[in-house]
């Protein structure tokens, strides 16, 4: 039990050789799935042994905390530990017949040693203690990732594949350099030891300068507002089970970097009272949420307007953050993990789309609702818990933004977070509309999903549901996070 | 005594600012990767010169030596070397199978090409090609 920190990045990593090395599709396939689901179980005791006994930290090849690398798991880590294995086990389960459709034969176990690649990059990102582990978890990623979107049919996504490596690339380069200014003036990479040093020597122009770097930085890998070119291109023509995990997990673990170099290396005081960072991730939060809801408005490729809804949500968590409150960050971070339930659960539901038409536009949606109900009906429940309805969780991250907003009497801000969700009823609607109002066109033999596609899609939409009703595990957990964070005792 | 001090550190800089021109100015995806790891060598060398300790010598056990350069940083950019050779080689295979899908690794000739295949999708004739060109 004392080595679940570093199993759950260790089995995907190891996985990813076996993959290749079997070199057969069904095979590759089960290793990949048996992996993740291992991994799992190991976020989940993971989960079950912090809140049992508080932060655990594992040191590895067992060198000392500050001078060898600490792998640090505490409420947040551990939290988003569960998000990224989940969402990866569940989208590993349903991957395999959409795979064997988006993917020729021969690279099918290249792609699952790719996809655990970039699994364990996360999950690395998400266990490490040291800031230099970050950048190395962060590339391991990144070129998975990259790689992976390249595998998309359309031709497109090749050229939205370099886009993201270039972007993505300058991104990390930028915490790289961040890393080294702090570096530079406190001479260590642990992460406890950075937030206990950095209070002295915070008021240099060397470590502000690193801190406009990584916030650059991290900007780019969120997706945050103007940085967010990258996305809608990349999600868009990416294999389905490709879009769906990346859409769950990646730009999550940019929140949660976020929120650990932000609030726990800098801390409160440094990012806040002396740069302005709250108002920067309240403006670019609030420009995200309008512009991106609006822009996915007007898309005829589904996957490129749910695309472009990920670029808004993760405006609310931004905005949770930037108002610096323990609500608004318990909202930021109960949106994260509401988000990745959410997004799974419809970019699975195009998976079965795709899989069964073999494109998501809008034109091909018309009459679904009659040839696939089940998918249908876990698109609707999925886009209702997008647009906040009470009893999904979509309401509960809405609820407690709003909330945070009204704490703070920024009325304003609270009404634009509204009419953030008044533009998502109106795109979802559209699909509405199409699927359950249009004739179905030319080719009545359409089928549903395959079962394989539709249980964890389902699953996910299931778990919309239930944790709208019973909240006691999510918002427990991400207000005990929140505490930790703002300096409460937790 | 600034300047030779901080030498380095406005090679970095010009470096740095040159490769991240490069990036955004050039249309060529390969001039782009290139200026990307120009990008990227500024950030090693920034690294590297963080570790120098003036009038240090290498950190070798050595006896009547006392002043040594610090290795950590050197080790670090050893790590993020071979992420910016893994970034290259990534890249330039991306490249390569642009090149194989559009025939050209001009940026705006394949965002051309793109819009195209929008307007196909939508009106049948290829009467938009030249307009997307511009």
């Amino acid at each position: 039990m004392e080595h679940l920190p570093v199993l759950v990045v260790i089995i995907p990593l190891l996985t990813v050789p076996l993959c290749v090395l079997l070199d057969h599709p069904r095979l590759a396939w089960l290793a990949a799935l048996a992996s993740s689901w291992l991994s799992f179980a190991a976020a989940v005791g993971l989960v079950l042994q912090v809140s049992d006994t508080g932060p655990i930290s594992y040191l590895l090849g067992s060198w000392e905390a500050p001078w060898g690398i600490e792998y640090r798991i505490d409420v947040l880590a551990s939290y988003v530990l569960l998000i990224v294995t989940a969402m990866a086990a569940l989208v590993l389960f349903a991957a395999r017949e959409s795979v064997r459709k988006d993917i020729p034969e021969a690279r099918i176990s290249r792609f699952y040693a790719a996809f655990m690649l970039a699994f364990a990059g996360l999950a690395g990102i998400v266990a490490t203690g040291d800031a230099f582990n970050v950048f190395v978890f962060l590339e391991i990623s990144s070129l998975a990732t990259y790689a992976l979107i390249s595998m998309g049919k359309d031709r497109r996504a090749l050229s939205a594949a370099f886009n993201y490596l270039v972007m993505g690339t300058i991104g990390a380069t930028f915490i790289l350099i961040g890393i080294g200014f702090l570096y530079m003036m406190t001479g260590t990479l642990n992460m406890a030891d950075l937030a206990a040093r950095l209070p002295e020597v915070a008021d240099t122009r060397t470590v502000r300068a690193g801190f406009a770097f990584l916030a650059v930085g991290i900007g780019l890998k969120l997706a945050l507002f103007p940085l967010h070119l990258w996305l809608p291109n990349a999600y868009a023509y990416a294999p389905c089970s490709v879009t769906a995990f990346l859409a769950a997990t990646a730009t999550k673990v940019a929140v949660y970097l976020l929120l650990r170099f932000m609030l726990q290396i800098f801390g409160l005081d440094f990012s806040l009272v002396l740069m302005p960072l709250d108002t920067l991730l309240l403006v670019l939060g609030l420009i995200g949420i309008l512009s991106a809801s609006m822009v996915a408005v007007y898309q005829g490729n589904i996957k490129r307007m749910f695309a472009y809804s990920s670029v808004a949500q993760i405006g609310y968590m931004v905005l949770g953050v930037g108002l610096a409150t323990t609500t608004g960050i318990t909202s930021a971070i109960l949106h994260l993990f509401n988000h990745a339930l959410m997004k799974g659960a419809l970019f699975l539901a195009l998976g079965g789309i795709a899989y069964r038409i073999g494109s998501t536009t809008i034109q091909d949606f018309s009459g679904l609702g009659r040839t696939m109900p089940w998918t249908m009906a876990g698109i609707v429940l999925g886009g209702l818990s997008l647009i906040g309805i009470p009893s999904t969780v979509g309401f509960i991250s809405k609820w407690y933004l709003v909330l945070a907003t009204l704490e703070e009497g920024l009325w304003p801000v609270a009404l634009l977070v509204l009419i953030g969700s008044i533009l998502a009823v109106v795109y979802i609607w559209k699909l509405v509309e199409a699927a359950y109002f249009g004739t179905p066109e030319g080719n009545p033999e359409i089928k549903e999903a395959p079962l394989s596609m539709l249980v964890p899609m389902w699953a996910l939409v299931g778990a919309n549901i239930y944790f709208g009703i019973h909240t006691d595990l999510s918002v427990g957990l991400a207000s005990r996070a929140a505490a930790v964070l703002t300096g409460g005792a937790g | 005594m600034e300047l030779p001090g901080l030498y380095n550190y406005w090679v970095v800089v010009f470096l740095m600012m040159a490769g991240f021109y490069v990036v955004i100015s050039q249309g060529n995806l390969v001039k782009k990767l290139v200026g990307l790891g120009l990008f990227q060598a500024s950030v090693f060398i920034l690294y590297i010169t963080v570790g120098k300790v003036s009038g240090g010598a290498a950190p070798i056990a050595v006896e009547g030596i006392t002043s040594y350069s610090n290795p950590l940083p050197h080790v670090l950019i050893l790590t993020a070397i071979v992420v910016g050779v893994a970034t290259t080689a990534v890249g330039l295979a991306l490249v390569v199978r642009i090149y194989e899908a559009y025939g050209s690794v001009e940026e705006d000739e394949i965002h051309a090409q793109d819009l195209v295949e929008d307007d196909i999708s939508e009106d049948p004739p290829f009467t938009e090609s030249e307009v997307g060109k511009q």
